[in-house]
Parts: structure tokens; sequence; C-alpha cells
């Protein structure tokens, strides 16, 4: 129960065991999937065929690497593109709805809240579909009434950015405003007593303090729009984000380039912890 | 007489770090113990070993003369009131009561009735149903305690559960502790830092320091009769100083301090000429006013600053730049007026002042 | 600050807010609502009816689905809260220091890469040609390949597995919350194991385990990926279903229905759950 509480040899023994193979669970898939990257096999399975770069570098059919794969390496561009896109509008929303709700009083405050968790309780299919629906109905309204076609309403990078957007803002203001919470008014309240107006208080105080918040956000919300399937699935266009292309590829059944890529995935994620990590330690 | 618990040669060690190193000690039955010490002196360690959370490194626990070392701690018949009581917040003031019965299957109606009774004993008969946090400090306090007396165990022990009280409700509550420990007539063994509770509370107190006892004693003889440098320091407040013996007959030994001032003591006979000593002197023992030709010790000196504490108020004193010296005000309005740079006379006997080798 | 000058920044950040949420998410889901209602009379002739939810309601494949997938889902959420329990105890209560840390990191850590890698993962070791079929055959315990891909048992492991971090975290922050010394004390006062489990532990973290089924089982409810991929056509997960009106079937007017029976079910289970628990949605979902 407690490392003070005497516990039987075999209790101790199972327990670990327990812990242990909890943790192979955990770790087989990504061990699996990294390891078959190297495999130089058409097919990502047993047996090994012996180490090989191949399905990074080399650059002609059967064996085209991922360096050289057009439409990955696309996907990747466009995913890096949407991402970037996604992180900089749900930071700037989320540090603006960090502020009011942690600074501001209004007429149905609590229920604005229950609102602001909504996308995190709709599912992603949902949430990606009924945009798809309301951008269909704007595009068919202006359509038959003023005759423009509007082809931004279609299916495409805007949807799928606008899409992730939609619920990535709100975990972006969860995180922001967390640390606003922690924030010491008084420190505002000095500042301003020394001298500086309202915007110099907010630009050499408040938000220097919420700067590891704000990057932290920055870092999620990059993630999760990169890695984001069921919302993209439902909005994506003809330009593929990579795990769209990646699970077409799945559908078809590929050769080990998927794992390469999905390696070079695991490495991005990797790094983008350890800075997120990092970032929560300068706190 | 019996004794409920003996404690042989315990040794713990953490690592390489010794944090109680070779204790015993034996309480006789219905008494109230204490182990008096400063943070990180071993008397949780110590305290934790008894009840059974930690493992001695040697040495033996015995409980009614009954080794207690292979029995776990819900078994051993010793309960613990932790530091911050740990009442179970998920569960009602009843039924925190009930806990320890409910684990031995008492029966429903047993358990109700003797619930009832606890609480009517602690004088808290309509608390059953309320929660945790609607209790004040006292009142956890107390119903920490039935918890565990309701099992009737052979050794209660304490973990400074007074700590986190404010002032006036500390003083409160040593007095009702004591009376509880005598109204249930258990053997309490009582951990703290603090040591006027140890000193109120309990017929025997241990000083603690680097996982050693110091000394174990009543409260009087730890005040008045300290073995080490470190309980004559550590128990009421002194004057210390560093002397040397400078001169010595067979009734009275001349000591001088670093800076010249020179005291009378008894003369003991561990001393020579020209060893150092250390001298502890409590403000308390010191007579203000009056010349005394008969005292062993008189000097002049002027008030350097007064520091007023109601009933516990002290002057600093200094005679000719040499020593500074500690003295108790007697509050009975005759030095009401005292200010800074007042000339007094201070005297004391030679027996008062305690002196310890450097090496003791 | 003058009232008129708060009033002009509240209106300032209240615009953006309003706008994104309002946009994106209110109102989609009432246009989605009224496209659920419509139905198709003859070409580019709409009517409103309910007709929609009726087809549901009278064909069994649908809503057997839909009762199908609620039930795995929630099948799904207690099998991760039991496999969590025992971990996210070890972790916040029997580990100290940088180990804990260290352990507790691990655990997050494959939730960092995405679903798909990690689905991608299992598809590799469970296919017929897969890893595990293979070790099996060489090992002689198997004669011929073993396809363990397609059925249920594997598509509940690999929604488990999808779920696990939104078990853990929330239980490692309640049971680290818990004081040592309850544990302690209920042991001093006679409590066996099984009873301080029962009595101490559990309803302290009760709001952990409440926060940490509700998030797994709306993951769960609204997952794609794993059920498709691990589950096959013969998966039946609702989702999937709602996929197949919209882009396959290019029925728009039934999937709408679709989603917001899933919506109602899903609210409405977690509602129950957040009753019988007496708490929140903002003390759940916000905090994980």
């Amino acid at each position: 129960m407690l490392p003070t509480i005497p516990r039987s040899n075999r209790y101790n023994w199972s327990y670990q065991l327990y812990i242990f193979l909890f943790f192979v669970y955990l770790i087989a898939p990504l061990v699996v999937v990294a390891s078959f990257a190297f495999n130089d096999s058409l097919f990502p399975s047993l047996p090994w065929k012996g180490f090989t770069w191949d399905w990074f570098i080399n650059d002609t059919q059967p064996k085209l690497g991922l360096f050289h794969d057009r439409s990955l390496m696309n996907g990747i561009g466009v995913s890096f593109f949407v991402a970037c896109c996604v992180t900089g509008l749900s930071i700037a929303i989320g540090t603006s709805n960090a502020f009011l709700f942690e600074r501001y009083e209004f007429r149905f405050k609590q229920f604005a809240y229950i609102l602001l968790l909504l996308p995190l309780v709709i599912p992603g299919v949902i949430l990606g579909i009924s945009i798809l629906v309301f951008s269909n109905t704007l595009a068919n309204g202006v359509e038959d009434h003023i005759g423009w076609d509007l082809e931004f309403l279609r299916p495409g990078l805007l949807l799928v950015v606008l899409g992730q957007f939609a619920f990535i803002t709100t975990i972006a203001t969860l995180v922001i405003s967390a640390r606003l919470k922690k924030f010491d008014r008084s420190l505002e309240e000095a500042a301003y007593n020394l001298g500086a107006s309202r915007f110099e208080v907010l630009r050499t105080i408040t938000l220097p303090y919420l700067r590891p918040a704000m990057l932290g956000a920055g870092v999620v919300a990059f993630l999760m729009s990169f890695e984001n399937f069921n919302t993209t699935l439902m909005l994506v266009g003809s330009d593929a984000p990579l795990t769209i292309a990646m699970y077409d590829r799945l559908k078809e059944g590929s050769t080990p380039v998927l794992n390469a890529v999905s390696l070079f995935l695991m490495l991005g994620s990797a790094l983008l912890a350890l800075i997120s990590i990092l970032v929560q330690k300068e706190k | 007489m019996s004794c409920d618990l003996e404690c042989q040669h315990l040794v713990k060690q953490f690592d390489k770090f010794t944090a109680v190193d070779d204790v015993s000690f034996s309480i006789p039955k219905g008494s109230f113990f204490s182990i008096l010490g400063p943070s990180g002196c071993g008397k949780t360690t110590l305290l934790r070993m008894i009840a059974g959370f930690y493992e001695p490194t040697s040495g033996d626990i015995k409980i009614k003369g009954k080794s207690v070392l292979s029995t776990p701690p819900n078994k051993r018949p010793v309960n613990l009131v932790f530091q911050h009581l740990a009442l179970f917040p998920m569960m009602s003031v009843a039924e925190n009561i009930a806990y320890g019965l409910r684990r031995r299957k008492v029966a429903k109606a047993e358990i109700d009735q003797r619930v009832k009774d606890s609480l009517e004993r602690i004088g808290l008969p309509d608390a059953g149903s309320k929660r945790i946090d609607q209790l004040s400090g006292g009142q956890k306090q107390r119903i920490a305690i039935a918890r565990c007396m309701i099992l009737n165990p052979s050794v209660l022990l304490l973990d400074e559960p007074l700590g986190a009280l404010d002032l006036k409700l500390r003083e409160h509550m040593k007095v009702e502790l004591k009376q509880l420990q005598s109204q249930f007539d258990t053997t309490f063994v009582y951990i703290t830092h603090d040591q006027s509770e140890a000193l109120v509370m309990s017929d025997q107190v241990a000083v603690m320091n680097h996982g050693r006892f110091e000394q174990v004693g009543t409260p009087q003889e730890l005040y008045y009769e300290p073995q080490t440098p470190f309980v004559a320091d550590f128990v009421g407040e002194s004057n210390h100083w560093e002397a040397t013996v400078s001169v010595q007959d067979s009734q009275r030994t001349t000591l001088t301090t670093t800076s010249g001032l020179s005291i009378q003591t008894q003369t003991t006979s561990n001393l020579e000429i020209g060893q150092t000593v250390n001298i502890y002197l409590r403000p308390e023992s010191i007579t203000l006013g009056q010349e005394q030709t008969t005292a062993d010790n008189q000097l002049q000196a002027s008030v350097k600053s007064v520091l007023f504490d109601g009933a516990k108020s002290r002057a600093i004193m200094t005679n000719n730049d040499a020593e500074e010296i500690i003295v108790s005000l007697p509050q009975t309005g005759e030095f009401s007026d005292l200010k800074a740079g007042d000339k007094l006379s201070l005297s004391w006997r030679a027996d008062i002042a305690k002196v310890f080798t450097n090496q003791a | 600050m003058n009232s008129s000058q708060t009033r002009l920044t509240l209106i300032l950040l209240l615009s953006p807010f309003l706008l994104w949420l309002g946009l994106l998410v209110i109102i989609p889901h009432i246009d989605m609502f009224f496209l659920s209602i419509r139905e198709k009379v003859a070409p580019r002739t709409y009517e409103t009816s309910l007709a929609n939810y009726a087809e549901f309601f009278t064909e069994p494949f649908y809503w057997n689905t839909l009762a199908r997938t609620a039930f795995m889902s929630i099948l799904a959420t207690v099998l991760t809260l039991i496999i969590a329990f025992p971990v996210a105890y070890y972790i916040a209560k029997m580990l100290r220091g940088k180990t804990k840390s260290i352990l507790f990191l691990l655990c997050l850590l494959p939730f960092w890469v995405s679903e798909l890698v990690r689905t991608f993962g299992w598809m590799i070791l469970l296919r017929e040609t897969g890893v595990i079929s293979s070790s099996l055959q060489w090992l002689g315990l198997i004669d011929g390949p073993i396809e363990f891909l397609y059925n249920d048992v594997t598509v509940m492991m690999g929604l488990i597995y999808t779920s696990m971090l939104f078990m853990v975290v929330p239980l490692v922050s309640t049971l680290d919350s818990l004081d040592d010394s309850l544990i302690e004390a209920g042991y001093d006062l006679g409590g066996s194991k099984l009873s301080i489990l029962k009595e101490i532990v559990i309803p302290h973290s009760m709001p952990g385990i409440i926060s940490g089924c509700i998030v797994v089982f709306m993951l769960t409810l609204g997952n794609y990926l794993t059920p498709i991929l691990l589950g096959g056509k013969s998966s039946m997960w609702f989702t999937g279903q709602i996929y197949t009106q919209f882009i396959t079937r290019f029925n728009w007017e039934l999937g709408a229905a679709f989603c917001f029976l899933l919506l109602i079910v899903s609210s409405t289970i977690v509602w129950l759950g957040l009753k019988l628990s007496g708490q929140t949605l903002a003390s759940t979902v916000a905090k994980s």
C-alpha cells in the first residue's frame, strides 16, 4: 500500500511485474513501428531481412524512400502549414479568452464557460462534419443569391484550419488561464503605480509572465494540429495533410516508407515534448 | 512496576545516515512519556518504528513484555495520532471513530454504543454525524485521540499533534491532553520539539539529539539538573559563556570568560586549572537589585535593553562591555520602569550555574 | 480603470470569443440540426420532417450499431479504469522523486505520437503476417498464420490503449493528493489492504475516477480511427456509419441525424455519470 507498510515479497514482485507488463503494452507498438522503418523488405513485417536506410533515402520504386516520396513530403508540408496557422490563431484567441474569463465579470459567465468547454466534448468527426455542413450552406446560399462561387468555403485547407482551430483554442485557453490565475495582480498595480500605462503594464509585466504558458499552449496546439485525423478527415480537399496521406496508404497496404514517416513523426513529437517540458520548467 | 513499552538498543539507518542511534528506554504503565528534540533529531523515526511503519535496523521493541517486531502495524497494540491527525475526510466523525472497531468486525450495535460513549467522554456527544471539515482544531484533536483510544491500545503514540494549532488553543490543549491521559489511564508517548508541551504534560521526558537520548528524567530533573550542555541549552533558556578555569580550591572554582568576566562556581572533581569549559546560567536564577554580600557571585551592570514580554520579560545587562547577561525581570512592579542605562546589581549562587567541560 | 474603459475591453475580449464559438461551433451545429430534420421529397425540394430520425429507429442495423458502440465504449471505460488504477497508484504512492517523474513521463510519452502511428503499430503486431503471428509460428506454438485483427477483442484492446493516458493522468493527480498518513492511520487502526482501498483510497480518488471515466468514455464513443483500422469492415462503429452517410452515400440529412443521436447518447451518459457522482463538467473536463 505504501513503501512504509510491510508487504510480502510475492506481492511486491507481482505488482512490479504488472507495472512492467503495462509499460511493455504501452511501448510495444511504437518500438515495432520504429524498428521496421529499417527493415530491408517490401512489407513492414517479419522476417527481418537486414538493416537499410532505403526507406528514408532511396529514390526509385518500388523502394521509394520518404525523402523522395512526393505525396508524403507534400503531406508534411501541408500539415506544417496548417499547424502553424492553427497554432498562431489559437494562441491569440486563447490568450484573449483567458483574460476574458480570469479578469472580467459578465452576465452568463458560467454559461459561457460551459460553452468554452463544449468543443472538447464534441467528437472530432462531428465537429468536422458540422463545419462542413455550415460552410456548404453558406457557399450554396451565396451562389444561389449572388451567383458567386466561393471556392474557399468548399472542403480544403481553410476549412481544415478552422476545424482544428475550433477545438484546439479551448485547450490553449485552459492552459493559459491556468497560469493567469496564479498571477499576482499586485505586480500589475505596482507597475501602474510606477508610471506605466495600461498597455505598457500588459506588454512589460503580464504578457512576459504568461509567455511560458503561451509557448506551452503553442507546442500542444502544434502537435494536436499536426496529428489530428478525425476533424481533418471530414474537411480535407485536394491537398492532403500528412495524417490523411498516411491513412490512404495504410488502407492500401504500404511499404515500410510508412514506418519511416512514422518514425519521423515520433522524433518530431519527442522533440516538441522535450521543448514543452523545458518550457514548463522555466515557470 | 510493569512496563508497557520497552525499546532495546534501537538503531535505524537510512543508507549512510543513522536516524536513531542505539536508543534504549522503558516506559512504566500509565505514564505520559515525551520525547523532546529539535527537528531532524530522529524522534519521528523512533515513533514510526514503534508504530511499525519503519523496521528497525537492529534492536528490539517490546510491548507488555512481548517483542512486536514481526507484528505489522495494523495488528500492533499501539495506535498513532498523526501530526496532521489524518482524520478521514470521506467519513463522518462517528465513522472515523468506528473505523478500527469495524476492522475488528465488532457487532454494529456495540460499535454504535462505544462510539456514543467515546464521544461523550471527549465532550462532543452531538458531533457524531458531522463532517470532519465542520470541526474546530481542538475538536479534531479530540476526535483523533478518541479514534485511537476506542481500540484500547497498550500505548498511544502522538506525533506533535498540537503543532498546527494556534497559541491559545495549544495552551488549552496541553492541559486537556494531560487530563485525557489520566482519564484513559493509558501510556502516552508524545513527541514534540516544543519544550513547554513536554514539560507541562509529561511524567518523564527524554531529550533527543542526533539520534540519541541525551537525558531521560522528570521535567524538574531536566530543568534543574541537566546532564549535558545540549539539555542545558535546549530545555529552558540559558546564558551561555565559554570560560577557562583560573582558580580552584576545595569548594570554589573561579572561571574567567573569554572577555574577562569572572564567575564563582562549585568545585567539581573533573575540572583542572586552565581547562576550557561551558557555563550555562538561567536568566531566572539571577537576583536583581539589592546588594547581597552573602551571594557567591555579585556584579554591577547596566541595562542595555529591556525585552518586555509580560510575565516572561527580560533585560539584557552588560558589565563594562564584557559579557552580555540576560536576566529575567520579576513582575512584582519593582522593575516596571526599568530603562536602558539604569545601573543594577546582579547576584547568584555558585551552585546554580551549570558547568560542562568541552568534550562532554 | 473607469467603467466605460472596462466595458470597452470587455467587448474587445468578448467578440473574438463569440465569433470563434458562434461561427465554428454553435451555428454549425444549429445548421446541422436543421439539416437533420429535412427530408428530400423531390430534387432540390425539401420538407421539414423527422423522417431521418424515424429511419434510424426502423432500421435495426443503425440502432444496433449505436447501441453496440455505446456498450463497447462503457466496457472500454471500465476496463481502462481497472487496468490504469494499479499503475496510477504505483506511480503516485509507491514511488518517490526522480523514478516517479520518469515513470509518469513514460506513461505520457506514447500519447505525444499520433493515434494513426500507434494504431499502425498494433496492425504490424497483430495482422496475419504480423510480428506476433510470425513469432508464434517460429516458436512452433501454432501451425499456420493467425489473424488477430478484425475482431472485437482487438478493437477493445486498441480502444483501451488509446484511452490510457486520459485515465492515468487524473488518477495519478488525485492519488497524489491523498495524504500518506491517511493510509497509515487506516493501517494503524487495524485496516487490511482491501478495506483501506475500499474505504479510504477509492472514496478519496472518486473525483479523479469520474473525470477520467467521462473523458475516456467521450473519446471512445467519438473514436473513428481505432475501430475502423483494427476492426475493419465488421467493426460497426457509429462514427464509421456517420462517415459512410456523409462521404460515401452522400446522404447528409441522415448523417446529420446520426450526429445528433450520437451527441444525445454521449451527453446523456455523461450527464448521468456527473449526476450520480455529484460533479460538474467544468471540474472534470477542464482539468484533463
